[in-house]
């Protein structure tokens, strides 16, 4: 088994070493001029039809029949560790300072063969649905390379055995994030988005590593075994932070959730994943979706030995987790571009997966985050499909009456919209359903408000789900006429993902219902998820009220209804609207004005402190106090240097050898 | 003890190089090649020499090793020898001068003077490493700068004269202080031997500690540079020729940091306690203040010198938290700039060779034409921002772990370094590299040529490689840095039973 482990981890990263190294341009015209296209290229809006792609093929190839292999020995290996084994594969040492050791080690138990499935597979489907998505882009061989690099972090992060491993494919999947948001370079707004969704996640990843460094300071360690043992003996253990005492494991709870909180775009750190979608859709469905998001529900899960001791912590995570889900409910309701609304509503699915964790329910978290993976990635690819139909168009109200152009687009959306909003039988029936009564089982007054929120985040969602369904597939098209000649369905190549994806959207929550939280959970999850010994949620949820159990259906129905109403019956209402309640329809529209928040508080004060810093402490006041103030009064320093070009030089010599002479005569005289 | 004297070999084999140099008469094509390839083989026979002293080197011993000790006038002596503090230098140092000449392969103004200049300064490089005499040290330590006042003064930019200036009256007015304190050792201790010095735990009484400490921080400070002695590191890097910039930023700023943990912290150690708070808010304000100078800098290099200066915050914040982990993060961390930040200057190198200008506002969009140099420069930006599985991160996690052990407050705002590190790297990789090539002078950009990335290309990999697996590194220092601890705290101890007998 070590070697199948080995295996699924490292060969992405070859993968992604060859393609990425000899496959793309890095050494091919060192010391030579590229040819001259490139500069011409001044449109190169990413896919776009008119340049063909005329390189090797091998580097597409090899990657994604990599993935499809590691995606198959993902599935044998998950059958092999639910059957109750665990494994730990030792690589190398990485860190050893002191008490301070970590090394490379692959930790397989259920949790990560959870997350070993969900990422491996739905990254063998990217890659093959990307070999037509970007069939005629000029940089297909980098995009593969940073598709399997990124797959290697994130398997990395999550067969982490310590913290600092983690942390490294925690950094990692942000680089890859980072270069696939950033991938069509020459876009500005790309760049931009990059360069955000980075420096966002590092806001998160300074919390991570503060939590890193308080849960060394307090353990001596930082390696799980020895964590996860010795972490009931410090419950309610208190230790000096900045000028407080503070409980020490709340404390590192809480700081590992901040980086949950960056990496999962959870409120008030969310701001960078809409703007994500700059990169290329198949990036969206993998990384924006179906993966790297989850990797702080992963993290949080992971961590469960420390949450379920740190009470406090899991209010926090509770309240932000539903805060999310209903935020990002509203802002996704009055988006136009069709990828922001299903980037909006990952925002708010994560903000789900985080309530359940918080109350405790960790096995329905993750639940949701393996059917969301299926169902949210087919949305995604589905939705770009749509985009790829339309020549790159992403505003819903220039779609419309799509579906007869595109029927088999329009099923899989349909597939994956049903999911979304929970239709009974369907993958997010049984998962987010089961977050909801979770929630209401906790019985804490923060998780009744977190019930509350979640049951309108779950109306909202499906009103936005079928609004976008109804706006882009249905009524009359708003297309112009020469894109409409061109809209036809997509290649095979696109289209199979999309149906094994569809799938996983129907029938993954029926089929690991009992073993993700059923009967079969405590066995299922083994020792990979710790319950405190009074946390009953998981058996709880099972018998809330029926109106309880009603609520997700009544909602998503109302959704519907409302939507159809809106987008079918009377599509003159949502105008009207939002002009009755204009305020409110700008607060949304603007994303509750976070940017602009978030620009005047932070990024436009950090520049204009950097210039004064610069301007006037730096050059005005310490420069002007000592050196130029020095030479104003000793020389003016213009005529010394000109009158003997580096005459100082001189000078310092002849000072240090008067140094040195003055020092050996003391010596000699003191010595003798 | 080893037989032949393979320190002072190491030391002096480019000033041999030097001179033959200067024997090389003529001005014309064969002489250049000559000087160069001199000069080339001067700076590789001195690697290997380096090599075969880390073959030998036995890193689980604590204490000196390779000793040459000759008498000179009576009390002082010739003293060398290294230990796992000194060897990780001087492998840099010789490591980087290979690349450095070949960097400096097109200098064509004169390039005799050129090569001297950097095979000298190799040499007093080297000496700082390796000295175990006071009035050694000072020697190279010293006489380094007077080779680098001549690379910025003569072969660098419009406004060399103005950073020359600048850098001559910052580190005189530290060298003035620490000469003195020297002399306060000596009149102490009665040596001016650093290993007899440092063999027991320092008896220097605590009153006197303070002064000498203060002193000797006035040039390490300096060398660092440390808030609020840096200004002149941008305006020497931005003057400096591309090869002076390496050297400076990769092998000279490490002397302060070496001075250090040589002097400060196991001669001092009563008042490297008491003056650490003093470190640390210099070292957060490092950190932030010059990451926020980065953030709005217009010329490339002197963006990378203020972040620099950032990176060397996490250095001092280290070795003043007075760990394991601190100190073996300040190591790294030093080691890892070396690489780091030398590669970086080289990049800029590569397209100022190109452009002529450093303006950032200039470029734009390299990419498309450059994509060897865009992968090389995306590897070191990274490494920059502390990327876990490149070099940069190590150092940076290791010594603010130190920290926050030491001062929970000193972690917490050193940590965002880690914000603002991202938001100016990626800012200027934004700006040079991606966006569309629009401006026509970029047009015809060349990618590297080999020769450039025969200099790179072992930097990258290097920076890599010790990301993955730092124990290389950190092996070499870790009986010494253990053994630096002890004597610390050996040295606290004493002072505190002096300080108990006196109140008895």
């Amino acid at each position: 088994m070590d070697t199948i482990f080995l295996a699924i981890v490292f060969l992405p990263l070859i993968g992604a070493m060859l393609a990425g190294l000899f496959g793309t341009a890095v050494f091919r015209y060192a010391g030579s001029a590229p040819p001259q296209i490139a500069v011409h290229e001044d449109d190169d809006d990413g896919h776009g039809h008119h340049h063909a792609y005329d390189g090797p093929r091998w580097p597409m190839m090899l990657t994604t029949g990599i993935l499809v292999f590691v995606a198959l020995l993902s599935w044998y290996a998950f059958f092999d560790v639910t059957a109750g084994n665990v494994y730990k594969v030792t690589v190398a040492e990485w860190v050893r300072s002191g008490k301070l050791v970590a090394t490379w080690a692959l930790r397989i138990d259920t949790l990560s063969a959870v997350m070993l499935v969900v990422v491996t597979t739905v990254s063998a489907l990217v890659h093959i649905y990307s070999l037509g998505y970007m069939a005629h882009d000029p940089h297909q061989p980098r995009f593969f390379a940073y598709l399997s690099l990124f797959t290697f972090a994130m398997l990395m992060l999550v067969t982490s055995d310590n913290l600092l491993q983690m942390f490294f494919g925690w950094e990692g999947v942000g680089l890859a994030s980072y270069l696939l948001i950033g991938f069509w370079y020459t876009r500005p707004s790309a760049n931009a988005a990059a360069i955000k969704a980075f420096v966002v996640n590092r806001v998160g990843d300074f919390g991570f590593a503060l939590g890193i460094f308080a849960t060394f300071a307090l353990f001596g360690s930082i390696e799980f075994d020895t964590l996860f043992a010795a972490a009931p003996e410090m419950a309610g253990k208190t230790v000096p932070f900045l000028s407080w005492q503070v409980d020490a494991l709340t404390l590192i709870c809480l700081l590992l959730f901040m980086g949950a909180m960056g990496k999962s775009a959870q409120f008030l750190l969310h701001t960078w994943l809409p703007d994500a979608m700059e990169g290329p859709t198949p990036v969206s469905a993998l990384i924006h979706a179906a993966t790297m998001v989850t990797a702080g529900v992963f993290l949080v899960t992971r961590m469960s030995p420390f949450y379920e001791l740190a009470p406090l912590a899991q209010q926090a995570v509770v309240f932000i987790g539903a805060v999310t889900a209903f935020f990002a409910a509203t802002v996704g309701l009055v988006q136009n571009d069709i990828k922001r609304v299903i980037a909006y509503s990952t925002c708010s699915q994560l903000g789900y997966m985080f309530a359940a964790l918080g109350v405790g329910a960790y096995g329905a978290g993750m639940f949701h985050l393996f059917t969301h993976a299926y169902f949210k990635a087919l949305l995604f690819l589905g939705a770009g499909s749509v985009i790829h139909a339309m020549s790159d168009e992403q505003d819903i109200w220039r779609m419309g009456g799509l579906f007869p152009y595109l029927k088999k687009t329009w099923a899989m959306m349909l597939i994956g919209t049903l999911a979304l909003t929970g239709f009974p039988l369907t993958a997010g029936y049984f998962s987010k359903d089961a977050i909801i009564e979770a929630a209401f089982a906790a019985h804490t007054p923060m998780g009744t408000f977190a019930f509350w929120l979640l049951v309108i985040a779950a109306f909202f969602t499906a009103f936005y789900s079928w609004r976008l369904m109804f706006v882009v597939f249905h009524g009359k098209s708003r297309a112009s006429r020469e894109t409409l000649a061109r809209v036809h369905d997509s290649p095979p190549v696109m289209l199979v993902p999309l149906y094994v994806l569809a799938a996983g959207a129907l029938f993954a929550g029926w089929l690991f219902k009992d073993a993700f939280i059923g009967e079969k959970a405590a066995e299922f999850w083994g020792k990979a998820i710790y319950l405190a010994a009074d946390n009953d949620v998981m058996e709880a949820m099972h018998h809330v009220p029926g109106w309880v159990k009603a609520a997700p259906f009544v909602m998503m129905v109302g959704g519907l209804a409302l939507a159809f109403l809106f987008y079918i019956v009377a599509p003159s209402l949502p105008e009207a609207l939002a002009r009755a309640f204009r305020p409110v329809y700008l607060f949304l529209l603007n994303k509750w004005y976070f940017d602009e928040l978030y620009d005047r508080i932070f990024v436009r004060p950090a520049f204009a402190i950097g210039r004064f810093l610069w301007r006037k402490v730096d050059q005005k006041t310490i420069d002007g106090l000592g050196p130029d103030g020095v030479s104003a009064r000793v020389l003016d320093v213009s005529t010394w240097a000109s009158r003997m070009q580096s005459g100082y030089v001189y000078h310092y010599a002849f000072a240090m050898l008067l140094g040195v002479a003055g020092l050996v005569t003391y010596l000699m005289v003191r010595g003798g | 003890m080893s037989e032949w004297p393979i320190l002072s070999a190491i030391v002096f084999l480019p000033l041999i190089g030097a001179l033959f140099i200067l024997a090389i008469r003529g001005e014309d094509e064969i002489a250049l090649r000559n000087i160069r390839w001199t000069a080339l083989f001067t700076t590789v026979f001195t690697l290997i020499l380096a090599l075969i002293l880390w073959s030998g080197f036995d890193p689980a011993a604590p204490g000196f090793q390779f000793e040459e000790k000759y008498a000179w006038f009576g009390l002082m002596s010739y003293h060398m020898g290294v230990d796992g503090l000194g060897l990780p230098f001087v492998l840099l140092t010789a490591f980087l001068m290979p690349g450095v000449i070949i960097a400096s392969w097109h200098v064509n103004r004169r390039v005799k003077e050129y090569m001297i200049a950097f095979l000298v300064l190799e040499t007093l490089m080297l000496g700082v490493f390796v000295s175990l005499d006071l009035v050694l040290f000072y020697i190279f330590f010293e006489g380094g700068l007077i080779p680098m006042f001549l690379i910025i003064g003569v072969w660098g930019g419009p406004r060399r004269i103005y950073a020359t200036f600048k850098f001559f009256l910052y580190t005189l007015a530290g060298s003035v202080l620490m000469l003195i304190a020297m002399i306060a050792i000596y009149v102490h201790t009665g040596t001016t031997d650093i290993a007899e010095i440092l063999a027991k735990p320092s008896t220097i009484p605590a009153s006197l500690q303070y002064w000498l400490w203060l002193a000797f921080f006035a040039s390490f400070a300096v060398k660092m540079p440390m808030w609020p002695v840096h200004t002149w590191l941008p305006d020497a890097h931005v003057e400096a020729p591309t090869a002076g910039s390496v050297v400076l930023a990769a092998i000279l700023l490490k002397m302060g940091g070496y001075g250090f943990l040589r002097f400060s912290l196991p001669m001092f150690p009563v008042a490297s306690e008491f003056f650490a708070p003093l470190v640390f808010v210099l070292s957060v304000i490092a950190i932030v203040y010059t990451s926020l100078v980065a953030l709005v800098q217009e010329d490339i290099k002197k963006l990378i010198a203020y972040s620099s200066v950032a990176h060397m915050g996490y250095v001092t914040m280290g070795i003043f938290a007075m760990n394991k982990q601190g100190l073996d993060g300040a190591m790294f961390q030093m080691i890892s700039h070396g690489l780091v930040s030398g590669a970086l200057f080289l990049c800029v190198g590569v397209i100022y060779d190109r452009m002529h200008t450093r303006e950032i506002a200039a470029y734009g969009g390299l990419v498309n034409r450059m994509p060897m140099y865009a992968f090389i420069f995306m590897l070191f930006t990274m490494a920059n921002v502390g990327l876990p599985g490149t070099t940069g991160f190590i150092g940076e996690f290791l010594s603010l772990t130190g920290a926050y052990l030491a001062n929970t407050w000193v972690a917490l705002f050193a940590t965002t370094g880690v914000i603002l590190s991202a938001a100016y790297a990626l800012w200027l990789y934004r700006n040079v590299v991606f966006g569309p090539l629009e401006k026509e002078k970029l047009k015809s950009i060349t990618d590297m040529t080999w020769r450039e990335a025969a200099v790179l290309l072992p930097l990258a990999l290097l920076t890599v490689w010790f990301g993955v697996q730092p124990g290389i590194v950190t092996e070499m220092f870790n009986s010494s840095v253990n053994a630096l601890l002890t004597q610390v705290q050996a040295g606290l101890d004493a002072a505190a039973a002096v300080q108990q007998a006196a109140v008895q």
